[in-house]
């Protein structure tokens, strides 16, 4: 198995039947930056009759180490991971980037220990980003009880080229009444995160992040929602930064992840953070 | 007529504007992209070239199936032609001189200009005329031959723009991209005798061939590129628009062709679907105005043509590629360029601040093995791996997945058995330290739970000012819970 490098490549993935239980793997940056959004997927997963297995020996997939140019360090932190899942259930990674690491890198970095391959392979097999799963497993499907409201979307590169699922967000909000979707000017394109690079060359990465910004404020949506957190602290820091500098008190571009927005719609109770 | 001013003035005007970078160090490569990506007119102008070659690429192909196996069968020519790359340049040689055309090969760039200025030598050259090469870019072609008293002219539009300016290509496909036709205008009233200044482009396009036809008759030399060379025929294949690349190799006494050593495929059928797939990726064509096909000198009885033809093989770093069964994928690019085209980086800084050149998403992955790392270890991080040049490479070259590589190849602590010159020419012991150290934490659970609590606990003490992050950004700060903690405190 190789990693895509254009989502139309992909075969169409076969999805399981609906489990009894799924293991749920924040990642780090949730855990520690976005907690919140962890929360409401499980609460989502949840309302569904889903029960949810949180290891609590989870940490991260590797891949900042692995994109960095340091694999024997993301090869210890994954090879950390691997124990984590001992039932067959899927495992739902609420970031298309950290699915993207464990789906198709791992197997790489464990190239040359079969024993570890084998496992990382049977993880990755697996392994499904959140919206993927709504979408084509628990067939997520609830009346919108929210006013009408116009939003914008941004899929990461992970989950448009790496997961394939460029197309799940779309269809998810799709199936809230009341949401209308406005697209944005070079939708396709990387806000510009891309992990250190945000540290390792901040004026590149700040031209990407303001033209992001600027494209999505052009749609007049109010809040941009997203399934990835690397995105959305990358473009909503970057948007409340330009608030800052303009002296806005009302944020100009709110954001969410998909998760939270997709409970609160839906008669949920998102998470408070405090 | 005045284009025989025009001719001599074009001429010396071209002697060493352009200085070749020598030394591409990280401190240059980071100012040359701070003031790329703060000028405006130059984002404007490439964000605008670039939509406007996605958009004509997206158009010829409007059925993802065909794309997607066009796609498959151009990777797998190149592969089969890769794994079988010593067999078949041998073949090509064979064929090549049984057809009358001279094989040299060259090592590097010295050993390929050695032989070409021989070749001029041999001719009492005094000029020679280029078609399009980016090979001869890459060995300073033109450097070389000025310092040896030879004038070599570009007679692609782009280039000839390029050289006038005394500047470097910003585009593989389209090297005087950046410049804007007021730019161009302005230099031709400047460079050109007896040309005053009209930003009509049909005039300046006039201008340009006429100063250039003239050098076509003159020139003892032509010289081109070589898009695929075919080894069971020995044909050389040029894909061009402007016939200046059929003039450079018809009209002069004696013509030089140079290609990488990676271009050779087996068969005459390998070029069909890479022909196709090469024009429709790189500007949206459906086919190039022009496609020569080049199987020797002039043969008794015929009314035109050379009389000499060489070929110049050249590795250049390409064999370390080739060494190595992941960097070897470099080695299948058919130079389109549509990576580059698709690339929010390059978008936002342009062709020349990457200094080598390739620039781009295949410049970062190939100009190392050219190089070495010293000089280019930086290159590979100017990336946010997001995967846009691997979506769309007509051969499937997974970019991200190189430069991921070659990240590790520039950082690893130098070692004894490098498989890239430059091996550790990235290494920082300190960047080194803490990536260790951040796997000591996040490896062991005990440890990641212990820094997760303390990072989320005194929170208030996150440092406001986070490196390149906070310049453009608020401060991340951790969340007063974990969300481990709020699974455990809801049950």
């Amino acid at each position: 198995m190789s990693s895509p490098s254009h989502a139309g490549e992909h075969t169409p993935r076969t999805y399981p039947p609906r489990p009894a239980a799924v293991y749920f793997y924040a990642t780090c940056l949730v855990d520690l930056f976005v907690p919140e959004a962890g929360m409401d997927a499980i609460t989502l997963l949840e309302r569904e009759g889903i029960r949810v297995i949180f290891p609590e020996s989870q940490s991260c997939c590797g891949q900042p180490a692995y994109s960095s140019g340091f694999p024997e360090e993301a090869r210890k932190v994954a090879a950390s991971q691997l124990d984590l899942f001992p039932e067959d259930y899927p495992i739902i990674v609420p970031s298309g980037s950290c699915a993207g690491m464990i789906r198709w890198h791992w197997e790489k970095i464990f190239a040359d220990d079969p024993a570890l391959h084998a496992r990382a392979a049977a993880v990755a097999a697996r392994t499904f980003e959140l919206a993927e799963f709504l979408l084509h497993v628990v067939g997520f499907q609830r009346r919108d009880e929210g006013e009408p409201v116009t939003v914008t979307l941004h899929t990461s590169c992970s989950a448009r080229r790496e997961m394939g699922t460029h197309l799940v967000g779309r269809e998810l909000l799709a199936r809230l009444g009341n949401v209308t979707l406005a697209h944005h000017g070079h939708e396709s394109e990387c806000c510009g995160f891309g992990g250190s690079f945000s540290m390792k060359h901040p004026d590149i990465s700040t031209a990407m992040v303001s033209d992001k910004v600027a494209a999505l404020k052009a749609t007049g949506a109010r809040e941009v929602v997203t399934a990835d957190c690397g995105c959305l602290l990358n473009i909503t820091k970057r948007a409340e930064k330009e608030d800052l500098d303009a002296g806005r008190s009302k944020p100009s571009l709110p954001g969410e992840h998909l998760a939270t927005f997709l409970l609160r719609r839906t008669g949920g109770q998102p998470a408070r953070r405090n | 007529m005045s284009a025989p001013h025009a001719t001599s003035a074009a001429a010396s005007s071209n002697r060493g504007d352009a200085r070749p970078i020598a030394f591409v160090s990280a401190q240059a490569l980071r100012e040359r992209m701070h003031d790329a990506v703060n000028d405006p007119h130059l984002r404007k102008s490439f964000r605008g070239a670039m939509d406007f070659l996605m958009a004509k690429r997206a158009a010829q192909f409007p059925d993802e199936s065909e794309l997607e196996s066009l796609r498959t069968l151009s990777e797998g020519i190149r592969q089969y032609s890769l794994s079988r790359l010593p067999d078949l340049l041998e073949q090509l040689e064979a064929n090549l001189t049984r057809n009358g055309v001279q094989v040299h090969w060259a090592a590097d760039a010295d050993e390929a200009n050695a032989i070409m200025l021989g070749i001029a030598r041999r001719h009492a050259a005094k000029t020679i005329v280029k078609g399009k090469s980016m090979v001869s870019e890459e060995i300073e072609f033109n450097h070389a031959m000025h310092d040896a008293g030879v004038d070599a002219l570009e007679s692609d539009m782009g280039e000839y723009i390029v050289q006038l300016a005394g500047e470097k290509p910003s585009h593989i496909i389209m090297p005087a991209i950046h410049k804007t036709k007021e730019q161009i205008a302005t230099l031709f009233a400047e460079k050109v005798p007896g040309v005053s200044y009209t930003d009509n482009v049909d005039t300046l396009i006039q201008i340009g061939r006429q100063v250039l036809r003239e050098k076509f008759e003159q020139a003892d030399i032509g010289l081109s590129g070589v898009n695929f060379a075919v080894a069971e025929t020995g044909t050389l294949c040029l894909v061009e628009n402007e016939g200046n690349g059929r003039m450079c190799t018809t009209v002069p006494r004696v013509h030089m062709a140079i290609t990488g050593i990676e271009k050779v495929v087996e068969k005459l059928e390998h070029v069909a679907p890479l022909y196709s797939i090469l024009t429709r990726s790189a500007t949206g064509q459906a086919i190039s105005t022009y496609f020569n096909m080049i199987s020797g000198p002039r043969k008794p009885g015929e009314k035109d043509g050379p009389e000499e033809v060489h070929l110049i093989l050249l590795d250049n770093g390409r064999s370390q590629a080739y060494a190595d069964e992941q960097l070897r994928k470099t080695l299948q690019c058919i130079r389109c360029g549509a990576c580059m085209n698709h690339c929010p980086v390059y978008t936002r800084i342009g062709g020349l601040a990457y200094g080598t050149t390739y620039p781009g998403p295949i410049g970062k992955i190939v100009s190392p093995h050219m190089m070495g790392l010293e000089q280019t270890h930086l290159l590979p991080t100017v990336s946010t791996l997001c995967g846009a040049c691997g979506e769309v490479c007509p051969v499937r070259i997974p970019i991200p997945e190189l430069l991921v590589r070659l990240r590790g190849e520039a950082q690893s602590k130098p070692h004894d058995n490098p498989v890239m010159v430059g091996q550790g020419a990235g290494y920082s012991p300190l960047a080194s330290f803490v990536w260790r150290t951040w796997a000591r934490i996040y490896a062991r659970p005990g440890n990641y739970r212990m820094f997760s609590w303390l990072a989320s606990r005194f929170r208030a003490l996150t440092p406001s000012r986070q490196s390149g992050w906070t310049a453009a950004r608020t401060p991340l700060t951790p969340a007063p819970r974990r969300l481990r903690d709020m699974v455990r405190d809801r049950q």
